[in-house]
């Protein structure tokens, strides 16, 4: 159902239950974001797309990314209060993720460049999005990763962090990691998915020799989409 | 166990029949076997009096009865003889043949195991003991009176009579308006009212008619047993509310209800899974309950131990079998809850009001507690309370009190003032994501809005006492942490900024606090709480900022003096000798861990700073007032 709401003082319509930020963004304006993805479900963990929305009395400060677009609603961006809070988040996120190099640059964007919190591991680039981990359930359907753990001890990992036995080597969690931190190398004929330990070897196409993607995803493909394999010899440009 | 109850008569019938076979003037020795006496050794004792009965050949004219928790939990194991309602604590097994021979059967009181306050004054009846005298008890009125494992002891009482009522006289629609405008409102902490919850629920669109009716039973608070309690004590009130609501929420329909109990409660897991059992073999419970038409059953689900899943969000997803994360609740849960069902979910002692207010009527219910909320159910609060009163207060357990009793009342009244002559210092409401109140406050009314008025919470009602030797900074220190451990780590302002909140306090603590903490403190306590995704992160600050609200003294003693005035801060205390007062016994140096004093006998000893470890032994086994704190 298509409704009708204000951005800026602005009237616009919508999809009703659409994803706030996904409007926002359509309709010109820049809301910072680290965990979201049209692809996938709506997480709201990175607490950065934090708007002001009024809907009828009330106005509250909220993340956009997991907000439904609703009759009525007016939004506000970029007020004193969401400025202080977002600074604030990406405050947290540097103390959280001090190598994550995306981050930093988002962050000097909004004009934060340093934080006031002690960091943790150094090392550490991981914001814990929890996109790799949607996108491998919602759209590869793999459900190769998980979150493990809880709170300051929550990571993102393969099962008992050895090798994903379900991964097929897609690289889609590598796409869509806002820190480029999971990282894909082929080397000698194997895809290797570094951080879920899973190495694949490739298999080499039927026509050019090349080889075009890991055995093993083929072999899954064929079978979802109940086809015999000797359909998934070539690569994409000799079939 | 009898035949299936079928319809309101033979509940009635079976009622009379029930009372004709009890003699309300027979003997009976209740034990208490709630968690609290049973960690005493009420199940020994309870053995004890069995033994002693059979060897006076009395089985037959005494009865004994173990019960649910009396709430008076410090004094346990804790005995009532009925009908005339002597009451005993610290009971041992040894005591029990004596208690017949004297106390039973010549009427005779055994003067030691009446409780006395700290006056020194002894109270023989149960009713007339302070700690049960000041308290309204409603909800707990029949813990100490029935057996929780025998569905006949609650029907015996009344039970499941309002569940009779609703289903053979009133429509779904009338429940529910009944229970919004008697003001009941969620006893888990949010304060929502329960009837415009039900309306919702029942208003919300089900392709296949499923409803799910859910009791949150995951009550995670460290001090806080309240909701154990109803459960291990009276769990057929908890079943026959959820069969009332399902009713008025999912009829007609496909309603299916589900308990969600922390396995850290096995005494009440198994107490309610009897409970459910007996309820189902009576008909109470599956396909239509009292010939109404109505389907209904409940299945336990155990929780895994997170302190989140009590967040009604995660809960579900728990029961899903998902990781125990909320998520946004921009859409309710009363729309699209459970397996994207309609639910209803309400905490247990939400639950278990709702067949007194059937029973009693909502005039009753609205003549108890605060403001009025005939207009409007948010108008007041309204029925009674119970809290789990714990820490520096003479008189711990469990109290049940009408909403708007002040904290003076709670805190002196019933739990008897604070111990050891010392002075009060705050009182913590609503459990680890609660406010500190100070003194100033203690005559504040209790009741949903001015607890949040000032900063605190209701919560699920636990009330921790704090004494002048309780350091607030440490204080807040440790709920943060807890918090911390707890979050569930899925958005970052709960996880990372709640890490950041325990690193700067603990700084705090450790005599490392910088200028300008105080002020970090209090801006990131804002941002975790205005942008934060659930309940959790949104009012873990609380203590925090509450403290700093009305201790900031404190806080500024610790960074800028570098002293903790209650002496608990190690990094900020140092012990010293006072030389005068030492005769050189030797004790100390003998009792000190890290070898850190020396002095010969009868010589003034000394303390090494570079090795005390600041544990305090010293200050405590010298008996000659030597040892300095400063």
């Amino acid at each position: 159902m298509t409704v009708k709401f204000k951005i800026q003082g602005r009237t616009y319509e919508g999809t009703e239950g659409e994803s706030l930020l996904g409007a926002i963004r359509r309709y010109g304006y820049e809301v910072p974001s680290l965990c979201y993805h049209e692809a996938v479900s709506p997480y709201g963990a990175c607490r950065l797309c934090l708007v002001e929305v009024q809907k009828g009395k009330r106005r509250k400060l909220t993340t956009s990314c997991n907000y439904p677009v609703m009759e009525g609603i007016e939004v506000f961006l970029d007020t004193e209060k969401v400025v202080k809070h977002r600074k604030m988040v990406f405050q947290l996120h540097l103390a959280a993720a001090p190598a994550a190099k995306n981050l930093k640059e988002l962050a000097a964007e909004y004009g934060v460049t340093s934080t006031p919190f002690q960091p943790a591991d150094e090392k550490n680039e991981c914001i814990l999005c929890g996109l790799c981990n949607r996108v491998c359930d919602e759209v590869v359907e793999a459900n190769a990763i998980s979150f493990a753990g809880r709170g300051t001890s929550k990571r993102m990992e393969s099962p008992y962090d050895e090798t994903a036995e379900t991964c097929i080597g897609c690289g889609a969690c590598v796409y869509v990691c806002p820190t480029d931190c999971i990282g894909m190398q082929e080397e000698k004929n194997i895809r290797t998915i570094v951080r879920w330990h899973r190495d694949l070897p490739m298999q080499t196409c039927k026509t050019c020799g090349r080889p075009f993607a890991p055995t093993f995803q083929l072999n899954e493909f064929a079978k979802r989409v109940n086809l015999d394999r000797s359909r998934f010899e070539n690569c994409p440009d000799c079939r | 166990m009898t035949a299936r109850i079928q319809t309101a008569a033979d509940l009635k019938t079976y009622r009379q029949k029930l009372t004709a076979g009890r003699d309300p003037q027979k003997k009976t020795i209740s034990v208490c076997a709630g968690t609290g006496c049973c960690a005493y050794g009420s199940t020994k004792l309870a053995a004890a009096f069995e033994q002693a009965l059979g060897e006076r050949k009395l089985q037959d004219q005494v009865q004994l009865r173990l019960t649910g928790c009396h709430g008076f939990c410090e004094q346990g194991p804790l005995v009532v003889i009925h009908p005339e309602g002597t009451f005993y604590r610290r009971v041992k097994p040894e005591d029990a043949g004596e208690i017949i021979d004297q106390t039973v059967q010549k009427g005779e009181i055994i003067e030691r195991l009446l409780y006395q306050d700290v006056e020194g004054q002894s109270y023989r009846k149960e009713a007339e003991v302070p700690f049960y005298k000041n308290q309204m008890r409603v909800l707990l009125a029949h813990n100490g009176m029935i057996d929780p494992t025998t569905i006949d002891d609650y029907i015996a009482v009344g039970g499941y009579a309002s569940l009779s009522k609703v289903l053979s006289g009133m429509k779904p629609e009338e429940v529910c308006t009944l229970i919004k405008k008697s003001g009941l409102r969620g006893r888990g902490g949010g304060g929502f009212p329960a009837g415009v919850k039900w309306e919702s629920c029942r208003a919300a669109k089900s392709e296949d008619g499923v409803r799910y009716v859910i009791c949150n039973a995951d009550e995670g608070d460290p001090g806080a047993f309240m909701d154990r309690s109803l459960m291990e004590g009276n769990p057929h009130s908890v079943i026959e509310g959820m069969i009332i609501g399902a009713f008025a929420i999912g009829h007609p329909g496909k309603p299916e209800g589900y308990v969600y109990i922390r396995h850290e409660y096995p005494l009440a897991v198994e107490r309610l899974g009897i409970a459910l059992e007996q309820a189902r073999e009576m008909g109470l419970l599956g396909k239509n309950i009292l010939g109404s038409g109505l389907d209904f059953d409940i299945k336990i689900n155990r929780g895994g131990g997170a302190f989140v899943c009590g967040e009604s969000t995660a809960l579900m997803a728990s029961i899903e079998g998902q990781v125990g994360e909320p998520r946004a609740k921009h859409i309710h849960t009363v729309e699209a809850g459970l397996y994207d069902k309609p639910t209803n979910l309400n905490n247990v002692e939400t639950w278990a009001n709702v067949p007194l207010i059937i029973d009693r009527g909502i005039e009753w219910f609205t003549s108890i507690g605060t403001g009025d909320v005939s207009k409007n159910p948010w108008g007041g609060s309204k029925g009674t309370k119970i809290f789990a009163l714990v820490g520096k207060v003479n008189n711990t357990g469990l109290v049940e009190v009408p909403m708007g009793a002040t904290l003076r009342h709670i805190i002196y009244e019933i739990g008897g003032g604070i111990p050891g002559g010392k002075k009060f210092k705050a009182v913590q409401t609503g459990g680890p994501s609660g406010g500190c109140l100070p003194e100033s406050m203690l005559d504040l009314e209790v009741d949903f809005d001015k607890l949040t008025e000032v900063g605190s919470m209701m919560g699920s009602g636990g009330m921790i006492v704090m004494d002048e030797s309780t350091c607030m900074v440490d204080v807040a220190r440790y709920f943060i942490n807890f918090l911390a451990e707890e979050s569930c780590g899925k958005c970052v302002t709960c996880r990372e900024g709640l890490r950041q909140l325990g690193i700067i306090i603990e700084r705090i603590c450790a005599g490392e606090g910088r200028e300008e903490d105080i002020q970090l403190l209090s801006d990131l306590s804002q941002t975790v709480a205005e942008a934060s995704l659930c309940a959790l992160g949104q009012t873990a600050p609380n203590p925090l900022l509450s403290t700093l609200k009305y201790f900031r003294e404190e806080y500024e003693e610790h960074v800028k003096l570098k002293k903790c005035r209650a002496k608990v801060c190690k990094a900020l205390i140092k012990f010293t000798v006072i030389e005068e007062n030492c005769t050189g016994c030797l004790l100390c140096k003998k009792k000190c861990p890290s070898g850190a004093i020396s002095g010969e006998k009868k010589e003034v000893h000394k303390i090494d700073q570079s090795k005390c470890i600041q544990c305090g032994v010293c200050h405590d086994v010298c008996k000659f007032n030597a040892i300095r704190v400063e």
